[in-house]
């Protein structure tokens, strides 16, 4: 085969705008904790880790316009899509919650992205593997501050430990949506260009059990398992997020700053 | 003005070597392996830049500087090219460098581990120094500090909290 059939492209950008959508959304709702984190080394730490993502998810995008070609740059992707066109998982976009749920959420989704990365870096898209390799190394840094983390909270006071335990039950359900592979991750990585992200839970899952195992956390059971993101079909949450994250560029389109 | 670009590489790597990172002024945009490449062509020149970290917010104050740094020695024509791969190491980084990271109050990156590990959960890796009194008696406070490259020490001997630069 000579060039990527259009089929395999359209694959591509959706395949691109998942891991961009994910990347800014996950960043925009930490950035929500800047100047309002229980102490100040915190506040700092949440806005370091939101800024890589935002930082992520703006290449992910350029990269998903650029091989779109039809002229979206990544402001235009991040702020003139709609809720319906936002190719997230669900769980990026729920609210930020108390300290406890930011972090769980954190380690969950952490934990994934560094199994996501370490493959996307021998992509052969020579872009998304140098985009992979260098978030690799931040994501590292993002699983063992949340890890130590869920550590500390989970082995703290009785108050964090409930806390922690509760958040993990709670985001438990949006977590099956994560390894749910269509046509669009069968594509994509049969091209060898993305990652078959079912192929990631049973290492996502022995990691995160050893962590909720350390932490005196309890793993939860069965449960049903949401999901929609991937199809635009969103909760009610991501609209209000987007209605605060888009104001400024639709009220002054083209504006500069 | 003639199309042609009167400055050898190396010329034009030294006048780079004169742009400073805007947040570690201490060192150059060449020193911190920002630079990858410089391309001389009839057209002018390309300068090849990576990222340190993906939303380093210092990445277009860089890019102006350079454009802004080479206007001045003459050449008009600049072009500011980013490429994510080799994806940026503190490893490019020289011991001169680091030898005047140190000077300047950061405690400069030890070698970047490379454990198969998944994810350590605990850090590891050589004993930081402060760079003020040299004790190995510190403690990282926070992986995380006031840039997306530096973490928040702490040395238990002169009591000075200090600035690591990471090691990634």
């Amino acid at each position: 085969m000579t060039a990527p059939s259009t089929r395999t492209s359209d694959a591509f950008v959706e395949y691109l705008l998942r891991l961009g959508d994910d990347r800014l959304v996950l960043g925009h709702r930490l950035s929500e904790w800047c100047g309002h984190a229980p102490i100040l080394e915190e506040d700092i730490a949440l806005a370091n880790i939101a800024l890589d993502l935002v930082g992520q998810g703006t290449m992910l995008l350029k990269l998903a316009g650029e091989t779109e070609s039809k002229g979206r740059s990544e402001d235009a992707l991040a702020y003139f899509r709609d809720t319906v066109d936002y190719r997230n998982a669900l769980i990026c976009e729920l609210p930020k919650g108390d300290f406890g749920v930011t972090i769980v959420r954190q380690f969950l989704v952490s934990v994934f992205s560094v199994l996501q990365w370490e493959r996307l870096a021998s992509s052969v898209n020579e872009q998304l593997a140098g985009i992979a390799a260098k978030a690799l190394k931040e994501c590292r840094y993002h699983v063992r501050h949340a890890g130590e983390w869920v550590i500390m909270l989970g082995d703290g006071t009785e108050e964090s430990h409930v806390r922690a335990q509760t958040a993990l039950d709670d985001l438990w359900r949006f977590t099956g949506e994560l390894f749910l592979a269509d046509d669009v991750d069968r594509s994509v990585a049969k091209e060898g260009l993305g990652v078959d992200p079912s192929q990631l839970e049973t290492a996502w899952r022995s990691q995160v059990a050893d962590v909720v195992r350390r932490a005196t956390l309890t793993m939860p059971g069965d449960v049903y398992m949401q999901r929609g993101g991937r199809e635009g079909r969103h909760t009610e949450h991501l609209g209000h997020m987007l209605a605060e994250m888009q104001i400024v560029a639709r009220s002054h389109p083209g504006a500069s700053w | 003005m003639s199309a042609g670009v009167a400055h050898t590489r190396a010329e034009i790597f030294e006048i780079l070597d004169a742009v400073k990172d805007p947040e570690v002024p201490v060192l150059s945009v060449v020193e911190l392996g920002v630079v990858r490449d410089v391309e001389i062509d009839a057209h002018g020149v390309t300068v090849v830049i990576t990222p340190t970290y993906s939303g380093c917010p210092a990445m277009k104050v860089i890019e102006d500087d350079i454009v802004a740094a080479l206007h001045e020695h003459g050449i008009p024509q600049v072009t500011v090219r980013t490429t994510y791969s080799p994806a940026w190491t503190t490893d490019w980084m020289s011991d001169e460098a680091k030898r005047k990271l140190e000077a300047y109050g950061i405690a400069p990156p030890g070698a970047v581990a490379r454990d198969d590990e998944l994810v350590p959960l605990r850090r590891r890796g050589a004993p930081i120094r402060c760079p003020y009194c040299h004790s190995t008696n510190t403690r990282i406070e926070s992986e995380f500090g006031s840039t997306a490259c530096k973490a928040i020490c702490y040395c238990a001997d002169c009591r000075q909290p200090f600035e690591l630069f990471k090691a990634m």
